[in-house]
């Protein structure tokens, strides 16, 4: 899922400063798994502010909504009459929702209240992990299912470097040396000859310095 | 002869061979360069030039390569993977070529976070082993990494790589060094040894793999002033095992700067008597001054003629 977090409160205040009503949209998706950005945490920021400029004698009217998925055109018409009637949207879906936004609705300004993170997956609860780059040619395969170019500080594909320690990365002591990891896994499946072979060059035209990205799926082509 | 460097000729010889370090300053100073080069001048083969160590910005690696040439200096320029692409970074070795660098150091570098600019972002286009793979093909079949011909004047290097035998999985740092030379590596010049013990165990390792056969191994050892800047190493600097017994030894030195020559000098005589080892690699980090003095002390001078 792709991970946010939500901006200081601050930073979004100074956002919608000079807007007397808005409209706070959260999204239904992965932020509302990761409690970033769902009916909830919509809610509890909708709040936040209204406080802040209650203090501040600068009321706010805000109305609250969260579709199902904000990165998606057909979820976004419904709110259209909504939309006219604020003078902002402050949209803490990710990065993509929030774009989302923008083209659908261009005559409003639309505002992030969410710093997008990764993609990854929750360890344990309330703790989520980057664990894929998008680089768009995955090498999983022969690294036994762990991910050196989002995880890796160097983006490695010949790991580890030589500040792995204890299974633990030099530049964070919270982050375990995937390399370490894939070592340990490749030996367990039995699979350590995938790291006696010198991995070429990657080929980054597949990921995000080609400018952006687009894919087609024929078949399902209208 | 792959760069007709004065290392790789003392390397070829069976000599045991000796390089230096030379880190240039954070400044345009080339006084600094030269007044560094001249402590190692006639007492190593080749001086290393380290390439924004610690990912603090200082004079580039090339130039103050260049400069150590003008005084009459051999240098083993370094090349990180943190800072250029793969464009940059060939175009760095053509350039380090023409301006008569003969030996090349490709390491991935230190990450940014522990540098002066860690808001920096870093590259990363190849890694070490990639950018060994990438000049040894720019040397022996003279294309760049594209596939595109160098039609002439490819660039002769010597090339070399480090090994860290006190990192984790301890079983993989051979299979890794291993790799090393299978991309492309002549030399190998070794993290900082302080474990004796673990280097031993992992130099056994590289010989029962005939690995010194294929890449000459360099010794790394760094000589120190204090049992603080001991300590620091322990606490801070990944991949660096340094036994109490050591910190021990010069925390009840009366003058620590002689004991820690003492320390260094005994290190040599026992790396030079490990099979497999081939030379040391001196890394006095930020005391340049004692390069000539540790070597002088360990029996390693006069350096052998060769042509």
């Amino acid at each position: 899922m792709i991970v946010g977090d939500r901006k200081p409160l601050e930073e979004i205040l100074d956002y919608i400063k000079d807007y007397k009503k808005i409209m706070l949209m959260g999204c239904g998706g992965c932020v509302t798994v990761c409690f970033s950005g769902g009916s909830k945490a919509a809610e509890l920021l909708a709040s936040q502010i209204k406080m802040a400029r209650k203090q501040a004698g600068n009321e706010i009217e805000i109305i609250e909504c969260t579709p199902t998925r904000q990165c998606e055109y057909e979820f976004l018409e419904e709110f259209a009459e909504q939309v006219k009637s604020v003078e902002a949207v402050l949209s803490i879906a990710c990065g993509v929702g929030v774009q989302a936004m923008a083209v659908q609705f261009p005559e409003k300004h639309t505002v992030p209240g969410l710093n997008t993170k990764f993609m990854g997956y929750p360890v344990e609860h309330a703790v989520w992990e980057e664990k894929c780059a998008g680089c768009g040619d995955c090498v999983l395969e022969w690294t036994g299912g762990l991910c050196p170019i989002s995880r890796c500080a160097k983006k490695l594909l010949n790991g580890p470097c030589g500040g792995s320690v204890d299974k633990v990365c030099e530049v964070n002591k919270d982050v375990e040396c995937v390399w370490h990891t894939i070592y340990d896994r490749l030996k367990v499946l039995g699979k350590l000859e995938n790291l006696t072979k010198v991995r070429k060059a990657k080929d980054w035209r597949t990921s995000t310095n080609a400018g952006q990205r687009r894919i087609t799926f024929e078949e399902a082509m209208l | 002869m792959k760069s007709g460097s004065k290392l790789e000729k003392v390397l070829t010889a069976g000599e045991f061979a000796v390089t230096a370090e030379l880190g240039p300053p954070p400044n345009s100073n080339a006084e600094a360069v030269i007044k560094k080069a001249k402590h190692s001048l006639g007492v190593a083969e080749a001086v290393n030039i380290t390439d924004n160590q610690t990912a603090i910005v200082r004079m580039s690696s090339i130039a103050a390569a260049a400069i150590a040439i003008q005084q009459g200096l051999e240098p083993v320029a370094q090349m990180v993977c943190r800072d250029r692409n793969r464009i940059a970074m060939q175009s760095d070795v053509l350039g380090a070529a023409a301006l008569g660098v003969k030996n090349l150091l490709c390491l991935s570098g230190d990450h940014q976070c522990f540098g002066n600019h860690p808001e920096a972002k870093n590259v990363y286009c190849v890694d070490s082993m990639q950018l060994i793979a990438m000049v040894k093909q720019m040397r022996d079949e003279k294309k760049f990494i594209s596939g595109d011909p160098i039609k002439e004047y490819e660039p002769r290097l010597f090339i070399g790589a480090v090994a860290n035998p006190f990192a984790d999985p301890f079983e993989f740092r051979v299979m890794r060094l291993a790799k090393k030379i299978e991309a492309g590596a002549d030399f190998i010049q070794t993290q900082c040894i302080f474990d004796l013990d673990r280097f031993e165990e992992w130099m056994k390792l590289v010989v029962e793999q005939g690995l010194h056969k294929k890449a000459y191994i360099m010794a790394g050892i760094t000589p120190v002033r204090s049992s603080r800047a001991l300590k620091y190493m322990k606490a801070e600097v990944a991949g660096i095992t340094i036994p109490d017994a050591l910190i021990e030894r010069m925390d009840g030195a009366d003058d620590p700067k002689e004991e820690g020559v003492k320390i260094a000098c005994e290190m040599i005589e026992r790396v030079k008597g490990i099979e497999g080892v081939s030379g040391l690699h001196l890394m006095p980090i930020g005391w340049e001054s004692i390069t000539p003095v540790i070597l002088e002390k360990a029996g390693l001078l006069p350096r052998p003629e060769v042509d």
